[in-house]
């Protein structure tokens, strides 16, 4: 069957089913199980509407528990497990952790990790204050967003393609065709430079395209909250005689600081899964290994299970605090 | 605030000039892919795709028609060929001057004619007209170079696009991929909403034990990365027989997207006028048809929000598609998974990775710009507290 078919068949199964479902539990809720008639009429409304939520609730609830809590569990079970022939599995206790940590390309992708935890959000969040600062009061300043928020529309294989063409390097003779060695030799630099194959500075390049698309995102949130603040905070300022500079750090800042570590939290969070740019630009090559490269790696090229799952656990060990402060401050919220 | 402060021009000047490089930094690298996908391969290795925005000076180099079917005898062992150096089609560009080797580009003007040595004689026009008389030994086997010097003028092709999407005997062609990817991402947007939605009702305004940790738990999943998730689920796919394909990614992506899209509609749901719904209940309306009839249409910009996130992150992804979807026969490769195979196979072939790419980045775009404010709405809504 041809897959545009098919794939006009699951919507309408998968719709249809998800509308019949959710129609038809009503249904039976009210028509059927508890009928709101007869002497127990008040005891049976009281009793579907008892039920009624968990009914709506219940496909959801599948989906989460299979498809996100479970594989947490099963992850971690599978990392002190080993994967013996005959599909069976030996427990190795934390073997596949102390084996990983010994393996120098885990190492080299923690570090890189670590490197694109500090930069990447600092540097998305700081272009994101600083573009919405400078648009906010310009005439032309929502073209301007446009176009800053326009590669979060660009996926990361496309990003990578499209940095591969900026860092491109052709021979010394030719003409360049990468902007990137272009400007490079333009402005003195000797002969065209591989960028991407510099160890340590290559991970920068990589860098720039997380940044160059997460920075829309900071901008979008920031501007709203620079917009938030008071005016008369501002006017004050003014008045008492701070210049821009001081209205900016000193008054600013301090009030949409709560945003500010909101945007950073959820880009750090993107970081941390980067996956899509380093298999497509460099696939970790060059001493570019980053975490879920590094994973990947492990499950798929290598089939090895336990090692993948050890380091599937660092990731989600590091998403922790994360979601911890995540989950408090929900909680803080709703009470 | 402006009008207490004032604002001298010299700084409006600063700002809009900061603005303006921060914009072109930001869209060259697009730009860049965008334009080399319109031009042809030679081309892009040819110059910087910034210098084919603008007329060129270039130094084309062509080869005369072969001699051997096209020479008129002139008598006295003499042959010649007429034609036109840049052949059928009519040339756009201007001819500064021309040589007949490498090591004399430039040598000659237009309307020159060029002594090859042993009697042989080449004439160029300006119009790209040569006459080219010899003997019959040299008005024979291949055809004479000519190193034109030349100003073009921007040049740009659509064959790329002809050639990636459909050209039946391209095998790498993105055709296949680009509906594989739209079969992917359509049931992967609408259902995990329809999902939530219900679930997003029932955590807002429905009254039952278990809620606020209920809430608390989507929150937490939130953040989970997926990459958790490949190898247990891939197994108990393989385990219930569905294995690698359509129905595995749907799934996939219904759950990966769920707590997003209960978190964003909730959030919203919880903000509606509390009376509509009272007195909804009051008038003996019941809890699914409240659903239905008010909230549902209500929270169609938050819906619109998820759509939106859901559309760009399932058209977008790699992972999923490769770990759940594309199995050995490749039959249901992806666009991205096909860009990334061409990084490798056709590494240099700037013409056909620019324009494949553009097809995959074209519709994520075009969605952007025409639902950009229900973007920016559903971003707001799930960040900032």
């Amino acid at each position: 069957m041809h897959p545009a078919l098919q794939g006009l068949l699951t919507i309408i199964i998968g719709v249809g089913g998800c509308v019949g479902y959710f129609y038809s539990a009503n249904l039976f809720l009210d028509k059927v199980l508890f009928k709101p008639e007869g002497p127990n009429a008040g005891r049976n409304i009281n009793r579907a509407n008892m039920i009624r939520p968990w009914l709506f609730l219940l496909p959801a609830i599948i989906a989460l528990g299979l498809y996100l809590a479970y594989p947490v569990v099963a992850t971690l079970r599978l990392s002190f497990l080993e994967r013996l022939p005959g599909n069976e599995f030996g427990f190795v206790g934390f073997e596949n952790y102390s084996k990983m940590f010994a393996e120098p390309k885990f190492i080299e992708a923690m570090k890189n990790n670590v490197l694109w935890l500090i930069i990447v959000p600092a540097a998305a969040t700081g272009f994101g204050l600083l573009a919405a600062q400078l648009t906010d009061r310009l005439s032309w300043g929502n073209i301007a967003k446009s176009i800053v928020f326009m590669p979060m529309a660009i996926s990361f294989v496309g990003a990578a393609v499209i940095f591969k063409l900026v860092y491109e390097a052709r021979p010394e003779d030719v003409a360049q065709i990468g902007i990137l060695n272009h400007l490079y030799l333009v402005f003195g630099g000797a002969e065209p430079q591989q960028w991407l194959q510099i160890p340590f500075w290559n991970n920068l390049f990589l860098m720039v395209v997380l940044i160059w698309i997460q920075t829309g995102f900071a901008m979008v949130i920031l501007s709203a909250a620079l917009r938030g603040i008071p005016e008369e905070t501002v006017e004050a300022a003014i008045i008492d005689g701070a210049n821009p500079f001081q209205i900016f750090f000193k008054i600013k800042i301090p009030q949409i600081m709560s945003t500010i570590v909101v945007v950073w939290t959820t880009i750090t969070i993107a970081t941390l899964k980067v996956f899509d740019i380093v298999f497509a630009m460099t696939n970790g090559q060059w001493e570019t290994q980053v975490l879920a490269n590094y994973m990947y790696d492990k499950l798929f090229r290598a089939n090895d299970w336990g090692m993948g799952s050890a380091a599937a656990m660092i990731i989600m060990l590091m998403v922790t605090p994360i979601l911890v402060w995540n989950v408090y401050n929900a909680r803080k919220e709703m009470r | 605030m402006d009008a207490i402060a004032g604002r001298k021009p010299i700084v409006v000047w600063a700002l809009n000039i900061s603005v303006v490089l921060l914009v072109l930094l930001w869209l060259f690298p697009t730009l860049g892919l965008f334009v080399s996908s319109f031009r042809t391969g030679d081309q892009i290795t040819a110059s910087g795709w910034w210098s084919s925005l603008f007329a060129s000076e270039q130094t084309l180099q062509i080869r005369a028609a072969d001699p051997d079917d096209n020479r008129v005898d002139l008598g006295n062992g003499r042959y010649m060929v007429e034609g036109n150096i840049f052949g059928e089609e009519a040339f756009g560009g201007k001819m500064t001057a021309w040589g007949t080797s490498s090591r004399n580009l430039g040598a000659n003007a237009p309307g020159d004619t060029a002594d090859l040595g042993d009697g042989e004689t080449f004439t160029l026009n300006a119009d790209g007209t040569y006459v080219w008389e010899g003997d019959d030994d040299q008005i024979s086997g291949r055809a004479q170079r000519v190193f034109v010097d030349a100003t073009t003028p921007p040049d740009f092709t659509l064959q790329n696009y002809n050639f990636v999407l459909f050209d039946e005997n391209n095998s790498e062609g993105m055709a296949k991929a680009f509906f594989n990817t739209l079969t992917v991402v359509i049931p992967a947007t609408i259902i995990p909403i329809l999902i939530a939605a219900f679930a997003a009702y029932a955590l807002a305004w429905m009254d039952f034990p278990g809620r606020a940790i209920l809430i608390a738990i989507v929150v937490g999943l939130l953040v989970v990365p997926l990459q958790l998730a490949l190898i247990p689920l891939l197994s108990l796919h393989n385990a219930i027989g569905i294995g690698k394909g359509y129905l595995g990614v749907w799934l996939a992506h219904t759950g990966f997207g769920l707590p997003l899209a209960i978190y964003l509609l909730r959030n919203y749901m919880v903000g509606l006028p509390r009376d509509i719904i009272e007195n909804a209940k009051v008038d003996g309306a019941t809890d699914f048809q409240i659903f239905t009839k008010i909230i549902l249409p209500l929270s169609f910009p938050a819906l619109a929000s998820f759509a939106i996130f859901q559309f760009l992150w399932t058209w977008n992804d790699l992972l999923v598609a490769l770990v759940f979807l594309i199995d050995a026969s490749g039959q249901t490769t992806v666009m991205t998974k096909q860009i990334v195979e061409l990084l490798g196979t056709r590494g240099g072939d700037w013409e056909i990775l620019a324009t494949s790419a553009f097809v995959s980045i074209a519709v994520p775009l075009a969605v952007f710009f025409a639902m950009q404010k229900y973007l920016v709405r559903g971003l707001l809504a799930g960040s900032v507290k």
